[in-house]
């Protein structure tokens, strides 16, 4: 009873990278509070499941096999979700912040009153005192995300309710085998005890997913763009470094919804989280939604027209001037100084 | 075929301007110098809704929107661009509410309300980016929810067909009505505001809109019924005032706190190329690149 509960995405018998991103930290959170790890696993082709997330320390593994619950649906994932929360009164569950995660988890919230914070970038357990009525809750889930404006970060709390939920975007934790060896139990329910005939009600009539072809978390340089490089043209200049460097290249919000940049190379809180060799910041002026996906990078380089960019105070190198002046003078001298 | 539609709308200070003088000394934002405007997502979710009154025509949209007396522009932004109604709920017992008790009381307006097929929403709202309020209200209306929509690409009778964009890829899902759906901002965007809606709609006002200004043309309220734009208070909606705002919300603010980066010793470099050339002469020395 009262365990940490992790949601696992999975697509054609693969967990998600995310999911068992999130069972690292649950296993931490779970030994800190000194309760099990359990995660659940529902759709179709699950053999392989508990061997591919006992590595992780998970000390129970829901399974509910039905050909009917893959692809996902919104509705009887939730009933599964809701179902076995009311019976296991969980103190916490963790969803990636995908698109799957950030369709059932305000769903199941809502169902069971509990609150749902999305977009973490830390997860710490603490106490709470609540001075009006002289009330100290003990162990509780911190959720940690920048706030919207300035260099803020809001620290919430759910006292009351249960499960605490929290979503949290890939890339952000860092997962880690801890025991290849580790023995969990797996528990089969039976998926009719949970979902309802009508759960069914939304058919998928035509699916295409395909592997996305940019790849920034794991790039070891990247080159990325802010609403400073001024145009879709001017990226151009950033994608030709990036070329000769074996970089990828990546971007800010602002530049995502200039159009600059696709969607997928958003680095930050509600983008990629990545933490690379080289970090190549063109004309980002560094809000903390900014910093947060990227502040672990190894060197960090900004080029930007304001001396005063809030990014050059965590940057290695600062250069002040123009990105489209900047950018060609490095491509030029790395052509003639490299073979 | 002909159908009523309730289109949510927010009004969100505009994070994607977020100019220098937007900040304070302190380094928190100054909302007051940011624009208020209509969240986009909410107006890709307005569009797939003029679309569908306009291929079915008899059918309704009614814009609803939480938030302060100021957030009526919303209504009126929506009835400029096609809209045949308004709905402002506004309340102090609604502030602070987080995204379940503001789930709570849009699902209790949409109740008053009443008869509806379909409730549009955008994906999120840029202010928060939480993308939760449609699902919950969707839960807590008992319809099913179609997220991450881009296209309507056909209403059967009562069934609905709709395309989903996804990370890597596109879905198309089949639905009975009623359903809600929220609007991604890779959808279509929303038609600009109509001329002659504009001259139609401009005077529309909530009561208190009427009440604060000083108006000289009061009249016009009585004849021309369209321009009282409805406002409703917690009571109005019938909700439990515990369950709205502050009260409601399930999630608290433990506490807020400004990060100070931990400032590096960095090299400040101008860029002239003397020192760019430098810089990356040292990069590729150290095999930091290449
Ligand atoms: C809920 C929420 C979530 C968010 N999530 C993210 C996220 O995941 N990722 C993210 O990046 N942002 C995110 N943001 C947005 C974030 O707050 C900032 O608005 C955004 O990062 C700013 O992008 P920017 O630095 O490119 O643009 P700006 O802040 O406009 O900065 C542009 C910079 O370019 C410089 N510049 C201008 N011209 C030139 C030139 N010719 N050469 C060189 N430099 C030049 C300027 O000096 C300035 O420093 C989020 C916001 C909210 C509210
Ligand atoms: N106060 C509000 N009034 C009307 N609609 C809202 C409100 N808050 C959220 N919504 C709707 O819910 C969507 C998701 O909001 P959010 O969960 O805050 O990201 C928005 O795009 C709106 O369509």
């Amino acid at each position: 009873m009262n365990n940490l509960f992790v949601y696992l995405e999975i697509e054609e018998g693969m967990v998600a990278e995310v999911s068992l991103e999130l069972l690292t930290k649950g296993r931490s959170l779970a030994n800190q509070l000194n309760c099990k790890l359990e995660a659940i696993a529902a759709g179709a082709n699950l053999d392989t499941i508990a061997q591919q997330v006992f590595p992780y320390g998970v000390d129970v593994l829901h399974l509910f096999k039905d050909d009917r619950l893959s692809p996902y649906t919104t509705l009887p994932h939730t009933s599964i979700l809701v179902e076995l929360f009311k019976k296991e009164q969980p103190q916490i569950c963790l969803m990636g912040a995908t698109i799957i995660g950030r369709d059932l988890g305000p769903r199941v919230s809502s169902a069971l009153g509990s609150g749902l914070t999305a977009d973490c970038t830390s997860l710490e357990i603490g106490d709470h005192e609540e001075k009006k009525i002289g009330k100290v809750y003990k162990d509780l889930l911190y959720q940690i995300r920048p706030a919207f404006g300035g260099n803020i970060v809001a620290w919430i709390i759910n006292p009351d309710h249960r499960p605490q939920m929290a979503t949290v975007r890939e890339g952000v934790m860092k997962k880690e085998i801890v025991d290849p060896f580790y023995k969990g139990e797996i528990v089969e329910h039976t998926v009719n005890d949970f979902v309802k005939e009508e759960d069914f009600v939304i058919t998928v009539i035509d699916r295409h997913i395909e592997k996305s072809k940019v790849n920034i978390k794991n790039a070891p340089i990247i080159v990325s763009g802010g609403y400073g490089v001024g145009s879709k043209e001017n990226f151009q200049l950033l994608y030709q470094l990036a070329d000769i460097l074996g970089a990828e290249v990546g971007a800010s919000r602002a530049a995502v919804d200039a159009g600059f940049a696709e969607h997928e190379r958003q680095v930050g809180q509600t983008g990629v989280t990545v933490r690379p060799k080289v970090y190549i910041a063109c004309g980002i002026s560094g809000q903390i939604q900014h910093i947060a996906g990227m502040q672990d990078s190894s060197l960090i380089i900004s080029i930007n027209s304001d001396p005063d960019a809030p990014i050059n105070a965590i940057a290695d190198y600062v250069i002040t001037g123009e990105v489209e002046k900047v950018i060609p003078k490095m491509i030029k001298y790395y052509k003639k100084n490299t073979k | 075929m002909a159908f009523n539609i309730i289109v949510l709308a927010k009004q969100v200070p505009d994070t994607r301007n977020v100019g220098k003088d937007a900040m304070k000394a302190d380094g928190t934002v100054n909302r007051a110098a940011l624009p208020a405007i209509f969240n986009p997502e909410d107006l890709n979710a307005m569009e797939q809704a003029l679309g569908i009154k306009e291929q079915f025509p008899g059918s309704t949209i009614t814009v609803l929107t939480m938030g302060p007396g100021r957030a009526a522009d919303i209504l009126r932004e929506g009835l400029f661009r096609g809209a045949d109604d308004g709905v402002l709920l506004t309340d102090r017992a609604f502030a602070g509410a987080d995204t379940l008790a503001t789930s709570y009381a849009l699902s209790m307006a949409i109740r008053k309300i009443g008869k509806f097929d379909l409730i549009l929403a955008g994906r999120q709202a840029i202010d928060g980016d939480t993308a939760q309020v449609g699902p919950q209200i969707a839960e807590k209306l008992g319809i099913p929810q179609i997220t991450y929509a881009e296209n309507i690409e056909a209403i059967k009778g009562d069934r609905i067909i709709v395309k989903r964009r996804l990370d890597n890829g596109v879905e198309v899902v089949e639905c009975p009505l009623p359903t809600l759906i929220t609007v991604n901002g890779s959808a279509r965007t929303c038609r600009p505001r109509n001329a002659k809606l504009l001259l139609k709609y401009k005077h529309a006002k909530t009561v208190t809109e009427r009440q604060v200004e000083n108006l000289d043309y009061i009249d016009i309220y009585n004849s021309h019924p369209y321009l009282n734009l409805t406002e409703w208070s917690v009571a109005d909606v019938q909700a439990d005032s515990k369950l709205c705002g502050l009260s409601g919300s399930p999630t608290k603010v433990k506490k807020i706190e400004n990060v100070v980066f931990q400032a590096k010793e960095s090299k400040r470099l101008g860029d002239n190329d003397v020192e760019i050339d430098e810089l990356m002469r040292e990069l590729i020395e150290n095999h930091t690149i290449g």
